[in-house]
């Protein structure tokens, strides 16, 4: 009997977190559909958008350039390293723009974004979940998904948009004082390399994947922070659930769309 | 103005409500009690239609709330006006703000009506010039008080109150008691109060009922409950240590 039930543990438990995930998803797609009903008719509340597009994207701004300074100079000394040994410089542009504009750029920003507001996102719904605020929006008549997600999910993704624009313009900005300080290249050098090898579509691919991974990070900080059960362990569990699907969902969505957009 | 029949609840399959009985009438003032975890807050939740019950109906002025789609719950919310047991202030806006916010959002009433009625009703909770202020900013009493403002202001048909004085002292108790007795006066309305403090309730309601196990033990007179032949009921509200509980 005991080894019976040693056998099926393992199962039942993996049984177990598949359904819980199944039911994560589910939610997730509840809440989608329910954000779209509440898009027709479009009835925002302009005044909570432009509060969460200053708390989002403004406040952001800062830690996003660094993020993309770093980004953009990294992105250099990786490939200086190569350009140096072929002599190459003339690459050195393209080489680091390509890889900050289409890939490097909206992952390491999306990241930042997650884990800045995202987490900051989800623990502030879970708070007013489980300090019944969110109840207590019902109980005014008034739909928390109008008044609370829609303004919060439509900020993330203009924010994501505009910081992503930012840092491009960071990275590379970083990437080309660099490139003068370490390889004496200069600047007119490395940006005829740049905008004579990139195209609109290198920058254009970045953009698209901001707006997926914006509203990836709004979609679960929302359904995690709304979702939540208990107190403050509850809130605790549900940043943290919210920060692990929404770096889940920024790679397999760069995945897909990097096979979709190459 | 509010009618379950055989109401049930369940969480996770285990019954929270079972087989609710209740009728309260228009302008009728009803408290309920019993000891934590018995469904008190649950059955407040459904009868304001913001948990679905799992069996039986729940009637809001007649209209039959099971089957009801969101924007007929909306309206039917509109009715009220309630004050959670933690207050459920919003904490990014100010007192004035949360206090105006049933009206703003519902729209229809101008800016300049919005805010005399948010002065007068801060004022009537004695908390009168605190419009700036944050919810962070005051004493468990105060944000009680502001609670009790917002739940009244928009004049709802029935007002209903979770602990209004959950973690008070008595005498901030005895005040916030005086306040909804002065808001029932002024405003007519059906009144359902929740509370583990029973004094201050069986001298604020003339009528409750006391619910054990998601089951109502004793629905009646205030002045009777306390020899009501249910044993369990006598025994909570006399508080003693010897009994079924």
């Amino acid at each position: 009997m005991n080894s019976a039930r040693g056998w099926t543990a393992p199962v039942q438990l993996v049984g177990e977190r598949v359904l819980e995930g199944i039911e994560e998803v589910g939610g997730m797609a509840l809440l989608l559909i329910g954000l779209l009903r509440a898009l027709v008719p479009p009835r925002i509340s302009g005044r909570e958008l432009l509060r969460q597009l200053n708390k989002m994207a403004v406040s952001s701004v800062p830690i996003v350039m660094l993020t993309a300074f770093f980004t953009g100079s990294i992105m250099v000394i990786q490939s200086g390293i190569f350009v140096k040994r072929f002599g190459a410089y003339g690459l050195l542009g393209w080489g680091a723009g390509y890889a900050v504009l289409r890939e490097v750029g909206p992952l390491l920003i999306g990241l930042m974004f997650s884990g800045r507001v995202g987490s900051n996102n989800a623990a502030e719904l879970a708070t007013m979940t489980v300090t019944e605020q969110i109840d207590g929006l019902r109980a005014l008549a008034i739909e928390p998904i109008r008044y609370l997600i829609v303004p919060r999910v439509l900020a993330m993704v203009i924010a994501m948009l505009c910081l992503l624009v930012i840092g491009d313009l960071v990275a590379l900005g970083g990437g080309a004082l660099l490139t003068r300080i370490l390889f004496h290249v200069e600047f007119s050098s490395l940006f005829h390399s740049l905008f004579d090898n990139l195209k609109p579509w290198d920058f254009l691919i970045g953009v698209i994947k901001s707006i997926f991974f914006g509203f990836a990070i709004a979609l679960t900080s929302c359904h995690f922070g709304t979702s939540v059960k208990g107190g403050a362990i509850g809130v605790g569990r549900a940043v943290n659930d919210a920060v692990v699907a929404a770096a889940l969902a920024i790679m397999v969505s760069d995945y897909l769309l990097t096979l979709v957009l190459r | 103005m509010l009618a379950l029949s055989r109401v049930r609840k369940l969480f996770r399959g285990a019954p929270v409500l079972d087989g609710i009985e209740l009728t309260i009438r228009r302008g009728e003032t009803w408290g309920l009690c019993g000891p934590g975890a018995s469904g008190k807050s649950v059955l407040l939740k459904v009868m304001c239609g913001l948990l679905r019950s799992d069996g039986g109906n729940v009637r809001i002025a007649g209209v039959p709330i099971e089957q009801a789609d969101e924007p007929t719950l909306m309206g039917l919310r509109a009715r009220f006006g309630m004050l959670f047991q933690n207050n459920a202030l919003f904490d990014f806006m100010t007192v004035g703000d949360n206090v105006a916010f049933p009206l703003t959002r519902r729209g229809g009433v101008d800016p300049e009506e919005i805010r005399s009625r948010v002065a007068d009703r801060l004022r009537a909770v004695g908390l009168a010039g605190s419009e700036n202020r944050f919810p962070s900013e005051l004493s468990g009493g105060m944000r009680k008080r502001v609670g009790i403002a917002r739940a009244v202001i928009a004049r709802p048909d029935i007002l209903i109150y979770d602990e209004p004085t959950a973690g008070l002292d008595p005498v901030t108790t005895s005040k916030i008691y005086d306040l909804l007795l002065r808001e029932r006066e002024e405003t007519g309305a059906t009144v359902v109060v929740v509370s583990s403090d029973l004094p201050p309730l069986l001298r604020f309601a003339p009528r409750i009922a006391m619910i054990y196990r998601g089951q109502l033990h004793y629905d009646g007179p205030s002045s009777e409950a306390a020899d009501a032949p249910d044993p369990i009921v006598r025994q909570f509200l006399r508080g003693e240590v010897e009994g079924p509980l």
